[in-house]
């Protein structure tokens, strides 16, 4: 382990910061009129940073050769898988913004700047070896993500919704700090594998108390239940591409950093935590569900949409073993799809006057003015609901086949009841669009960049995808292992 | 003599004085961000105690870097505040509510 190793081994961080701070100083002298050339090299950096994790992923790159700076940091094959999901979805959120924000007047040159540093901090999440890094990557993501949720300064919906996840998010900073500091004083190290090496004795309260404090504050970061509280209100008041941008990459790291913590560092103690894990899975499944039966707010639905699908993965989570943890991430990479398809078309819901739609009984009749739009929302949301065709089914079946294969049959039979209480509201929307009186309120026309990601998102989901579960699966599974084989 | 413990025991109090801050205070955001920063405070007590305990450096820098993001989540905080105070003309926590459900 030398230095020039570490540093070749982060390169894409080192990327991704440099590019950062030189596109900062183009924003300070450019002004926003340079915000377009400032997203394309931004998109540039996450492509060039996507192409630098690729050999770790495809080579399963794992244990020592992988970790670095005395094993602060791991760039294997997990980071790898999850940093790709990362930042593809910070490219494409920032291909649809202009768009949106230059109807508004709103579009400034920091937009793809704190998409970029928070696309940074989430692909430290994911590689943390200790808590510090953990800490640090947590906060360089949360920072960004409190300014980009107000970046419609001048709208009181956005402030206030920057304003509550500023609130809350940094309320679960200090939860997960708090179990930080406990877990370090009664363990005497912060690496992951010292956590681990101090515990193999058995769990002192002390370090108990420590796993509950950092499960919570990261709930708190996935938004599963009872710390959801916070993801309704971000979700409609943030602007549309940084809803999306919230429901997609933030979600991957988070999940990451939850399975870097309780299958790295507390591996042997699974027992301490599964029941937690089991009860936030089982709460997020039917609280998701319930919530989201009486929204009219298309983005409050896709929010209590997150929750349900977080819940699922979690089961993942909560069988800790190597199946589950590849099912979680096989789970997640549908979810990213479907999600910014879902917001894709969330973007090209327009009235005649280029009003964004939001309210979803206006929708009614959308088959007949949009028949293409209406198909991909309908796929999306039968995907969401996991009705089997189409690939959002395959999801779901991993996770719960790990289940079962786990020894957890009640805990998937739970679920697959609780997933049918969610099928109601994703099949509502379809049927206001296409069997409601025509309310023909969208219109306008849709920008090229919204089709593509849409068109990308519906090849993805529909059952073409069968053709990906075997790469996919394959990669899913070097990833799991890799987590497996970190310490 | 004073242990480890009483550290830890003063730490908790301050932390869940700084949790009830956020949950009870109905008069004002500037409150909270007061409260935010009690919460990381018992945290670095705890850091710090601990470093000390266990003859660990590791805690003293720990609290440095919490310091250090405090500053910038306060300064965060603050800009928001701001611009929500701009659009809105108060800053009581009641009034936070155009959004619900």
């Amino acid at each position: 382990m030398d230095w020039s190793q570490s540093l070749r081994l982060i390169a894409p961080e080192e990327t991704l910061s440099i590019a950062g701070l030189i596109l900062l100083l183009v924003a300070a002298w450019g002004g926003d009129k340079a915000s377009r050339l400032i997203s394309i090299l931004t998109v540039a950096a996450l492509v060039a940073a996507g192409i630098m994790v690729s050999p770790a992923l495809c080579g399963a790159t794992m244990g020592p050769d992988a970790s670095a700076f005395f094993g602060q940091f791991h760039a294997d094959a997990f980071a790898s898988y999850a940093k790709v999901l990362i930042y593809i979805s910070a490219a494409a959120s920032l291909v649809i913004a202009p768009v949106f924000f230059e109807r508004f007047n709103a579009m400034r040159a920091e937009y793809p700047i704190l998409v970029l540093f928070a696309a940074l901090g989430m692909g430290i999440m994911v590689s943390a070896g200790d808590l510090l890094t953990l800490y640090i990557g947590l906060e360089m993501n949360s920072l960004a993500a409190y300014v980009l949720a107000a970046f419609l300064r001048n709208d009181g919906r956005s402030a206030e919704a920057g304003l509550k996840y500023f609130v809350l998010g940094a309320l679960a900073s200090g939860i997960l700090l708090f179990g930080m500091s406990l877990t370090y004083g009664f363990t005497g190290t912060t690496s992951f594998s010292g956590i681990n090496a101090a515990l193999a004795g058995g769990l002192s309260h002390g370090a108990l108390f420590g796993i509950v404090f950092m499960l919570a504050g990261l709930a708190f970061k996935v938004s599963a239940v009872p710390f959801h509280m916070w993801t309704p209100d971000v979700y409609e008041g943030a602007p549309t591409p940084v809803t999306m941008f919230f429901a997609t990459a933030p979600k991957v790291a988070a999940m990451g950093l939850m399975m870097r913590v309780l299958l790295d560092a507390f591996s042997d103690q699974a027992a301490a935590w599964q029941q937690i894990v089991l009860f936030l899975a089982l709460a997020s499944i039917v609280v998701g569900a319930l919530g989201a039966i009486g929204q009219t707010n298309i983005k409050r639905l896709m929010a209590y949409s997150s929750i349900n699908n977080v819940g699922f993965i979690l089961v993942g989570l909560a069988v800790a073993t190597p199946q589950g943890a590849s099912a979680m991430l096989f789970y997640l990479a549908i979810y990213i799809a479907m999600s910014l398809g879902g917001f894709a078309v969330i973007l090209m819901l327009k009235d005649e006057d280029g009003n964004y739609v939001e309210h979803i009984p206006s929708y009614a009749g959308l088959s007949r003015t949009r028949p293409g739009l209406a198909l991909g929302l309908a796929m999306i949301m039968f995907s969401l609901a996991g009705i089997p065709p189409l690939f959002g089914f395959w999801g779901k079946f991993l996770v719960f086949k790990a289940a079962v294969d786990g020894g957890m049959i009640a805990l998937a039979a739970l679920g697959f009841a609780a997933s049918v209480i969610g099928a109601f509201y994703y099949l509502k929307v379809v049927k206001i669009i296409y069997f409601d009186e025509p309310a023909d309120v969208v219109k306008g026309e849709s920008d090229i960049w919204h089709k593509l990601i849409l068109v990308i998102s519906c090849v993805v989901i529909s059952p073409l995808g069968f053709f990906l579960t075997k790469w996919l699966g394959g990669l899913t599974d070097t990833a799991a292992t890799a987590l497996f084989h970190a310490l | 003599m004073i242990g480890i413990e009483h550290y830890v025991v003063v730490s908790s109090i301050l932390f869940v004085l700084g949790v009830l801050g956020i949950f009870l205070n109905r008069k004002n955001v500037i409150v909270i961000l007061m409260a935010i920063e009690l919460i990381l405070l018992a945290v670095n007590i705890n850091l710090v105690a601990f470093s000390a305990f266990l003859h660990d450096l590791t805690g003293q820098i720990f609290a440095m870097f919490v310091l250090t993001v405090a500053a910038g989540e306060a300064a965060v905080g603050l800009a928001i505040l701001v611009i929500y105070f701009r659009g809105r003309g108060t800053i009581a926590v009641d009034d936070v509510n155009r959004m619900k459900g």
